[in-house]
């Protein structure tokens, strides 16, 4: 069985799981119950000066029935007296001197930095994290989000801390930025051994039509709050992706949407070390980290990983830039004729939605001329739909596979498990990409080469 | 070994009749388990635990499908059962776990439980038929004989084998699995997929099957014969999982002869016999109310044996089969002619012509207002008989009123202190998963004994 421990820079957790700085992170009880559910590491839910909360507090996104795809909070920093949080977390790392215990904090002047770190120090944790991400609330006195996105204060602040510090420094990155690599560059020249993202994204969850107040609603009046949950996944990946291929990059946690085994192995896959987890433990509890422990460990055998830490980064090189693809890949979508159920919705969004090159059996050029095609084959052929579960007398829709751009939406579209497939045809044998182009001095402008040669030439 | 692949069914041959009956239910695919494990909410203390014999942990289970941890889906299920996957397949879903879930209290569909279990644990185990194998304990030298190789008696073996013991099954038919394989509606699942479990089953650890062997009470009479006294000497203890006995008998004339079949043996017939033909029947009667009437009669609607009906004492109402299967029979286009009690079987000679049915009122049959119908074949599934003597000897062994074998219900263990009993024989007749959990209980106090005693 692989080895599921990783070693974050020199920490040793028994898995990449942690639980983010959060809720569920709010006392020594919850911390306690989570690593005797399996999970390798917490946070501990951000310490700083005393704030007081609002209430409401969260907003969901539900989406085809399904709840919380998105969550939305204006939430602060930890709301129990500061003792309180230290003397729980000292009693927690002493039960489980194997679990990895990092202390979150936010504060404001040096002396306030110098002091928090030695009190979160004396209780036995691990490592610290820097939160510089907090979008609401916090940032307005200056401190979270405020600090994450001016690379020069944040340098400076884990400067700081940096001086006094005498466990491994985490800094965690907000989102809210328009180049995740500045603060990024700005932590690491500042000497922090680690980073971590994502914070939340800014964002206000919706309206209520009612009141005309947005929500979640306080009194009368609501405020932006920051987004998590399964919905920014691909928003983490990218932002851990920028990062994690930067040169001489340190150790990643990985933060954003993580609610499964799978979605922990990408990360990983994508440069995180370790994961973090709010929202899908704030929906479903601490149980979910069986499963993720047990898919984790199933496909690191199945693929021959003799380690999680062998995972991390594997997807990195082939991250690359648009220019760097190769142009002379094509796929054109192929309809499986036995799968098919009837449905049309490929028909329909390679029409409106694509390049109208799918067509339904039995149309007259007019009558494909009338829906929107410019183009025709020479021959549909005329299959019935014949899978189980197909509509009686339905046709199975053709793929005029010369008009065919590759694009896959059909393939996203149809219902069908494995219905429509990509069919590799290659355009020339050798990698060509615009980066080659341009190279060559034959990059792409608007109204194609020709104009580009023109426009050249001039 | 592959498990779950058609048509590697061990001593089954082709061209039984049940092949003719297409499955209900068929497999998912991965996409429409994923949809529908999406569609559970994951519920805490969830009450389909609550409603499964076994205690799976089905929320914990269905949430493995939809992260597409279909191997850990499967062991979740098969750590609690280890024939989870015939009981995935042919289990009462809507009167267990499926019938107490939260989905039912919405007026929504309840969560298709039994076939997500099907698709996690036939995934899963062709995928990697060692699955649990792997987690087998070291070997303790201790030794368990198993009387009968139905659910109760296969799932202890199974278990008691993971603990790394070793045991040795019992079988007295050529056929193993009891009525799981001989007895099932093949519209549920069919023999060679519960040989394929059982293949599963006896590639956990050390088990062998022998089949052809009878226990029996006294001297053994031959070379198919072992006696009771005999296990207890030999063996560190033993699980009785006898089952039930052959189909019971009205008791009118005219019964004796061709055309009258008890329900259980025809469908075994239909189950297993290649040579067996109900080739111009056209007109069949199957008298009873219960589960196994309700089976045999769908399974002759669906082999397109013309009007089927069905031949019942009381009212519909009172019937203790399933009402949801009774739905099922009449859409199969069965006919239920509640309140009449058989007679007399009538006869041209040897042939059969037809069965003498007379009104029930207050309970009694009312002879003088008798009418016949007119029927080429007649199943009658009005009971079981009981095989349970064979338990009386082991000393110790108590039955109650109705035959039946009296365990304590946490451990399974009976009056014997080394002897253990489980399935129909100790309940009367109840389903493959209560079997399934017996055969667990008693093998984790056998393991529980042999550790402390050791
Ligand atoms: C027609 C029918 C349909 C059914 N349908 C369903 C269903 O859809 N779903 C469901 O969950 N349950 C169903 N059941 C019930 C289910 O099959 C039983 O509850 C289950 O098989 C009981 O398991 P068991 O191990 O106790 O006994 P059995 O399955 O009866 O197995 C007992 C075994 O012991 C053997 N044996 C008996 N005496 C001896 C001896 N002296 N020596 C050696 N071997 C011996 C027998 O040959 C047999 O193989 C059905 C039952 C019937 C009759
Ligand atoms: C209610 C709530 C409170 C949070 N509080 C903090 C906090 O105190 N400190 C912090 O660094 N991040 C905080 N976060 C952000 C999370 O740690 C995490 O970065 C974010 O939720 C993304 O992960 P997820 O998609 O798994 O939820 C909070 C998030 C939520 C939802
Ligand atoms: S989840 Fe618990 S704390 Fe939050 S509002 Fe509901 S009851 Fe109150
Ligand atoms: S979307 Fe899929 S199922 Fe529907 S018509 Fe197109 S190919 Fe067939
Ligand atoms: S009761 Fe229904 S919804 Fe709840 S866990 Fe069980 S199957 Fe899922």
């Amino acid at each position: 069985m692989a080895d599921l421990s990783v070693d974050f820079c020199g920490v040793r957790s028994p898995n990449p799981f942690w639980l983010a700085s959060a809720p569920p992170t709010n006392t020594g009880d919850q911390v306690r119950r989570a690593f005797d559910a399996g999970w390798g590491g917490a946070v501990w839910k951000t310490l700083g000066n005393p704030i007081v909360n609002v209430s409401s507090r969260f907003g969901g996104v539900d989406y085809g029935g399904g709840r919380l795809m998105g969550l939305n909070n204006i939430e602060l920093i930890t709301d129990r007296p500061i003792e309180e949080n230290l003397r729980e977390m000292r009693e927690v790392k002493k039960n489980y001197p194997d679990n990895v215990l990092v202390a979150s904090l936010m504060v404001e002047t040096y002396e306030e930095w110098k002091e928090i770190i030695r009190r979160a120090e004396d209780t036995g944790c691990d490592a610290l994290e820097l939160n510089f991400g907090c979008p609401h609330g916090m940032c307005e006195r200056g401190m979270g989000s405020a600090v994450g996105s001016e690379p020069k204060v944040l340098r400076e602040i884990t400067g700081w801390v940096m001086e006094h510090a005498t466990t491994p420094v985490i800094v965690k990155l907000t989102p809210n930025i328009g180049d995740i690599t500045e603060p990024a560059e700005a932590a690491m020249a500042a000497g922090a051994p680690a980073v971590s993202l994502i914070n939340t994204i800014k964002s206000i969850i919706g309206v209520d039509l009612d009141t005309m107040v947005p929500t979640p609603q306080v009194g009368g009046a609501s405020t932006n709050g920051g987004y998590c949950g399964p919905a920014v996944k691909p928003i983490a990946l990218h932002l851990l992706g920028q990062v994690a291929r930067m040169p001489n990059v340190v150790p990643i946690s990985g933060i954003g949407g993580v609610s499964n085994w799978r979605d922990a192995a990408e990360f990983m896959a994508l440069g995180a070390t370790t994961v973090q987890v709010c929202t899908a433990v704030m929906h479903y509890g601490f149980r979910i980290v069986e499963d993720m422990i047990e898919g984790l460990s199933d496909f690191l055998d199945d693929q021959g990983y003799g380690s999680a830490q062998e995972l991390v980064g594997r997807a990195v090189p082939q991250y690359k830039d648009w220019g760097d693809l190769d142009l002379n890949h094509h796929a054109v979508a192929s309809i499986d004729p036995d799968k098919c159920i009837g449905c049309q919705l490929c028909y329909v969004a390679c029409l409106d939605g694509s390049h109208q090159c799918i067509h339904i059996p039995g149309m007259s050029d007019e009558e494909k001329r009338a829906r929107g095609h410019v183009a025709f084959p020479a021959h549909v052929p005329d299959r019935p739909v014949t899978a189980a579960g197909g509509t009686p007398g339905a046709r199975v829709p053709y793929v005029h596979e010369e008009e065919c751009v590759g694009c896959n939406l059909c393939e996203l579209v149809c219902p069908v498990d494995g219905c429509i497939t990509m069919v590799e045809k290659r355009r020339g044998p050798q990698v060509d990409t615009w980066a080659d182009w341009a190279g060559r001095g034959e990059d792409l402008r608007p109204g194609s080469l020709d104009a580009t040669r023109k426009a050249r030439g001039k | 070994m592959k498990p779950f692949r058609k048509g590697e069914g061990g001593p089954l041959a082709q061209g039984r009749l049940e092949t003719r009956i297409g499955d209900k239910k068929p497999l998912y695919t991965d996409g429409e388990a994923a949809a529908e494990a999406s569609r559970c909410i994951y519920c805490v203390d969830a009450p389909c635990i609550e409603a499964c014999p076994t205690g799976i942990d089905i929320p914990t289970f269905i949430r493995k499908i939809a992260t597409d941890n279909v191997r850990g889906a499967a062991r979740t299920i098969l750590a609690d059962n280890l024939l989870g996957y015939s009981c995935g397949r042919s289990c009462p879903v809507e009167v267990l776990c499926a019938g107490a879930c939260v989905y039912n209290h919405w007026g929504r569909p309840a969560i298709e439980i039994g076939r997500l279990q099907r698709y996690a644990t036939e995934t899963a185990l062709s995928r990697d038929p060692a699955l649990l194998a792997k987690t087998r304990k070291p070997p303790t030298g201790k030794r368990i004989a198993l009387v009968g190789a139905g659910p109760a008696s296969l799932a202890c073996a199974g278990h008691l084998a993971l603990d790394g013991h070793e045991a040795v099954i019992f079988e007295k038919k050529s056929i193993p699995g009891g009525l799981n394989t001989l007895g099932i509606a093949p519209y549920k699942l069919q023999a060679d997929d519960a040989m394929a479990e059982i293949q599963f089953v006896l590639g956990l650890g050390d088990i062998e099957l022998k089949t052809g062997m009878s226990v029996v009470a006294g001297e053994p009479s031959g070379e198919g014969e072992i006696s009771a006294d005999s296990l207890l000497r030999d063996y560190d203890a033993v699980f009785v999982g006898l089952g039930l006995g052959p189909d019971r008998t009205l008791g009118v004339p005219g019964e004796e002869g061709p055309g009258v079949y008890g329900a259980t043996w025809l469908i075994e017939q239909i189950k297993t016999n290649p040579e067996f033909s109900l080739e111009g029947v056209r007109r069949p009667v199957v008298v009873g109310g219960g589960n196994t009437a309700i089976d045999i009669a769908r399974e002759l609607a669906k082999l397109g044996l013309g009007e089927v009906t069905m031949v019942y004492r009381g009212a519909a109402e009172a019937m203790s089969g399933y009402a949801h299967e009774m739905e099922g029979a009449r859409l199969d286009g069965v006919r239920l002619l509640e309140r009449r009690q058989p007679v007399a079987i009538e006869r041209d000679g040897a042939e059969l012509r037809g069965i003498s049915v007379a009104p029930v009122v207050d309970g009694t049959a009312d002879a003088a207002r008798g009418e016949t119908l007119g029927c080429d074949l007649v199943a009658l599934a009005i009971g079981q008989a009981r095989l349970t003597d064979l338990a009386k000897a082991f000393d110790g062994v108590d039955l109650d009123e109705r035959g039946r074998v009296l365990v304590d219900d946490a451990t399974c263990r009976t009056g014997h202190p080394r002897v253990y009993a489980g399935g129909d024989c100790v309940n009367g007749g109840k389903e493959v998963v209560n079997a399934a959990q017996h055969g667990k209980l008693a093998a984790r106090d056998i393991t529980a004994v042999l550790a402390a005693s050791s």
